[in-house]
């Protein structure tokens, strides 16, 4: 009899105790899980785990999954999986998204989808190239196709919108990439293109239209990021970039509530750290937004820290670039400075991930590079590893561990 | 000791309906009404709600139930087909992992009747494959001309493997060109099209690629009118509004702008508005070309263009798109129309704008006429396709 005491106790600790935890879910697991583009906070950086530096290729490669089908989205890792996109077919109509085992890659599910809306893509991209977001209970899988899928974390559907049928224009030859993020209850979704340009923002219960803005009539590959509301420290915003410049929008309404008006970047995205944000904008400018609703205040900006495909990222009080050239341009976030330069094995299109003192970085043709960015005079290449395939796709890293894609792998890469 | 007791029994009781849930499965009534939520849905989201829920008890049908969600394609739009597809996996895993048989006759025999979706019976085949593939793969071969594009493509690659394992007797050389010919004629898709052609020509064999995809070779361009700014897309210029052969209007730059006759000799039917004007900027173009059909039919126009554009059949405006120089190919846009009997006009408006570098010169658009599988439908009286340069050159070195 003690021992079914006990082991109803524990039943019910544990069945309880996971409810319990669950109920409180979003404020302790986002800290250390990848929901986003760019991490939960879409900022790159790693909050907890301790990735290996010192890379080493016959150790630290966990295991390597074989992909379906194309994709440059990154992986996203929730509730102890690995979720990722990919698109395949000869059109590329056949969109899957997969979750794979976090402990060995084995696939747990998989669940396909046909295209409803535009496939073309240029030859370097595909259809797969938005990040799926997840808020921690469902995953919010956005293809260039602008079909937009809502699984639970056990691959059930939940809600599905065709965004092209809704809005026959919003396409872009080129193919789209914005990936999207979940604020609240609201799934923030930016398809800007040079016909019929919108953000939306969707009910994350049942996918239907909470708000639908018309955005400049431009391509643009930029994703959303999250912003502290300057006057309500309870409420976060969204940074909308595109060409015209940065507006931040009350994700719950859609309702503006600041613009930036002197242009931005259409590729690498803006990131925000302490309180700024920073724009591609004519290089890179540096934000503080106002408790008001004006401009917000510039405070400074520098043509030298021009970023390429890849975004921004600030890790110790300094800002991270990366140029045309594969050139990592370090600065200053007080005043923009540059500090120092180092070449890089590029081309990059992939955004770095930082953790400590350390950047991650993967370029086109697959070589993960760390740098330690702490020196003053210059940051140092202390490993690499060369995954030898393409890739694109910024790396997810969750409990230590780097995930990366290509077009046909999923790698951990982790100590064993 | 109340509460053991009271732990105990909340801890059967929860494993009891655990049980009950896996268990139940739905009746045949309740699955038909669930399946008509699904192909109900619409656009801006309408019917997810209900979608959701339906879906949460088809999960439940039994494995027979798959084959009436992979029918009920057949009525479903693009958004219902993927609910739809959502049920049938979830039946699927949780069939296979409870280790019951799925029928695989009937989904054998769902595959081989074409009337179905061709979706649905890709989908048929890919499940018979995964669970019997010499099945699979026996069936392939019979499926050459198939509605649905993916397995016609399997077949015609199928069909290749077998022309590229020939020999080169004269025997052989004769057999390959007639399984070339074979997949050719089945061929869609612009790649498996275009190495088809490739192996033809080089055995001696001419192919009319204008015909098979049904490009419009002739007809006739006016312009050019102004876009500065960009604003010519939204502007009416007269033949918006008339066609009008002997009509001469004011163009761009105080220009005369009349109707001139063009000719594309290109394998691939592009027109080269630039060929006509000079190599333009910031000026608007019309293409005008008719199609005499002998019955009203519904086809597909497939536009490949970089330039915005817009498009009407019949004096009927059914699609337009201001995106420049993004990128352009084979079939970018499909846009469905209705012919009528006898003559049918074709009118396109080709806009070029301002941007000044190397990948922007291109003013240009091809244009088919296709049923919606991508098989050409061809004017009664179309003439013989132009010769192409590339054409010419093939039938030379063959001479």
């Amino acid at each position: 009899m003690k021992k079914l005491r006990t082991f109803i106790l524990v039943f019910i600790v544990l069945g309880w105790g996971n409810a319990l935890q669950s109920a409180d879910a979003p404020d302790l697991q986002s800290l250390s899980e990848w929901r986003h583009f760019r991490g939960t906070d879409a900022d790159g950086i790693v909050r907890s785990g301790k990735p290996p530096a010192l890379l080493n290729k016959g150790k630290h490669i966990a295991w390597k999954a074989t992909l379906p089908g194309r994709g440059l989205s990154s992986p996203i890792v929730v509730g102890g999986r690995v979720f990722l996109s990919c698109a395949s077919g000869v059109n590329q109509d056949r969109l899957r998204v997969r979750c794979h085992s976090i402990e060995d890659g084995t696939l747990l599910w998989e669940r396909q989808f046909w295209a409803t809306g535009r496939t073309m893509c240029h030859k370097k991209t595909n259809v797969a190239a938005p990040t799926p977001a997840s808020d921690g209970k469902q995953i919010y899988a956005l293809f260039s196709s602008n079909d937009v899928f809502c699984l639970d974390l056990d691959g059930r559907l939940q809600w599905l919108r065709g965004l092209t049928a809704d809005y026959p224009n919003a396409s872009n030859s080129l193919g789209m990439a914005s990936s999207p993020i979940v604020v609240g209850n609201t799934l923030v979704i930016q398809s800007e293109n040079d016909s019929e340009s919108f953000a939306v923002g969707l009910d994350v219960e049942n996918g239907k239209n909470r708000w639908r803005l018309d955005r400049p009539k431009a391509a643009n590959w930029t994703s959303p990021v999250l912003l502290q509301d300057a006057a309500d420290t309870n409420r976060k915003l969204v940074a909308l970039q595109s060409s015209k410049g940065v507006s931040a929008i009350d994700p719950a309404t859609g309702k503006t509530v600041w613009n930036y008006s002197d242009k931005a970047a259409t590729i690498p995205s803006s990131v925000v750290a302490e309180g700024i944000l920073l724009v591609p904008s004519l290089g890179i400018t540096a934000l503080r937004p106002r408790s008001d609703s004006n401009e917000p205040e510039e405070l400074w900006r520098s043509s030298r820290l021009r970023p390429a495909t890849p975004s921004p990222v600030v890790l110790g009080g300094r800002i991270f670039t990366i140029n045309q050239a594969g050139v990592l341009t370090c600065g200053d976030l007080r005043n923009g400075q540059r500090l120092w330069q180092l070449r890089l094995k590029g081309p990059f299109s992939s955004t770095p991930v930082g953790w400590g003192k350390y950047l991650y970085l993967v370029n086109e043709n697959g070589l993960l590079q760390v740098v330690n960015t702490e020196p003053k005079e210059e940051g140092v290449v202390v490993s690499q590893m060369d995954l030898a395939e393409t890739i694109l796709c910024t790396p997810a890293v969750y409990g230590g561990a780097l995930y990366l894609r290509s077009d046909r792998h999923l790698w951990k890469i982790a100590e064993p | 000791m109340k509460l053991n007791c009271f732990l105990a029994c909340l801890f059967l009781w929860s494993a009891v309906v655990g049980l009950c849930e896996v268990g139940k499965s739905i009746e045949s009534p309740d699955v038909e009404r669930q399946i008509a939520i699904l192909q109900a849905v619409g656009q801006e989201g309408g019917g997810n709600e209900r979608a959701k829920s339906a879906l949460r008890k088809l999960e439940q049908a039994d494995g027979r139930s798959l084959l009436k969600v992979l029918e009920a394609m057949e009525e479903a739009g693009n958004l219902g087909l993927n609910w739809l597809r959502a049920a049938a996996d979830t039946i699927i895993d949780r069939e296979l992992a409870a280790r019951r048989p799925l029928p695989l006759i009937e989904l054998g025999e769902f595959l081989l009747d074409a009337r179905h979706h061709p979706r649905a019976r890709r989908y048929a085949y890919e499940l018979v494959a995964r669970l019997a593939p010499e099945a699979a793969a026996r069936l392939l071969p019979g499926m050459l001309y198939d509605p649905s594009m993916e397995l016609r493509r399997d077949a015609i690659q199928r069909l290749l493997e077998k022309a590229s394992g020939e020999n080169s007797t004269q025997e052989a050389t004769v057999l390959r060109t007639l399984i070339y010919r074979q997949a050719l004629g089945a061929a869609r898709d612009v790649d498996q099209i275009q190495s088809i052609a490739d192996e033809l020509r080089r055995l001696g064999q001419e192919v009319d690629l204008p015909r098979h995809f049904g490009f419009l070779m002739r007809w006739k361009v006016i312009g050019p009118f102004e876009n500065t700014s960009r604003l010519g897309f939204d502007r009416v210029f007269p033949p918006e509004n008339e066609i009008n052969w002997n009509a001469d209007y004011l163009g761009r730059k105080a220009a005369k702008a009349k109707w001139l006759d063009f000719v594309t000799d290109d394998e691939y039917g592009m027109v080269d508005i630039n060929q006509v004007f000079g190599p333009l900027k910031e000026a608007v173009a019309y293409a005008y070309a008719e199609f005499e059909s002998p019955e009203a039919m519904p086809i597909e126009l497939r536009l490949g263009c970089k330039n915005a554009w817009k498009i009407w059949l019949n004096g009927d405006f059914l699609f337009g798109r201001d995106e420049y120089h993004r990128g352009m190919r084979i079939d970018q846009y499909r846009i469905k129309g209705r012919l009528k009997p006898g003559k049918n006009g074709i009118l396109l408006k080709i806009c070029q704008n301002e941007q000044m570098e190397d990948w922007t010169v291109q003013w240009q658009f091809q244009l088919r006429v296709c049923d919606e599988n991508g098989t050409a439908i061809l004017s009664q009286n179309r003439p013989s396709s132009p010769i192409s340069a590339g054409a010419k050159n093939t039938r030379s070195a063959i001479q």
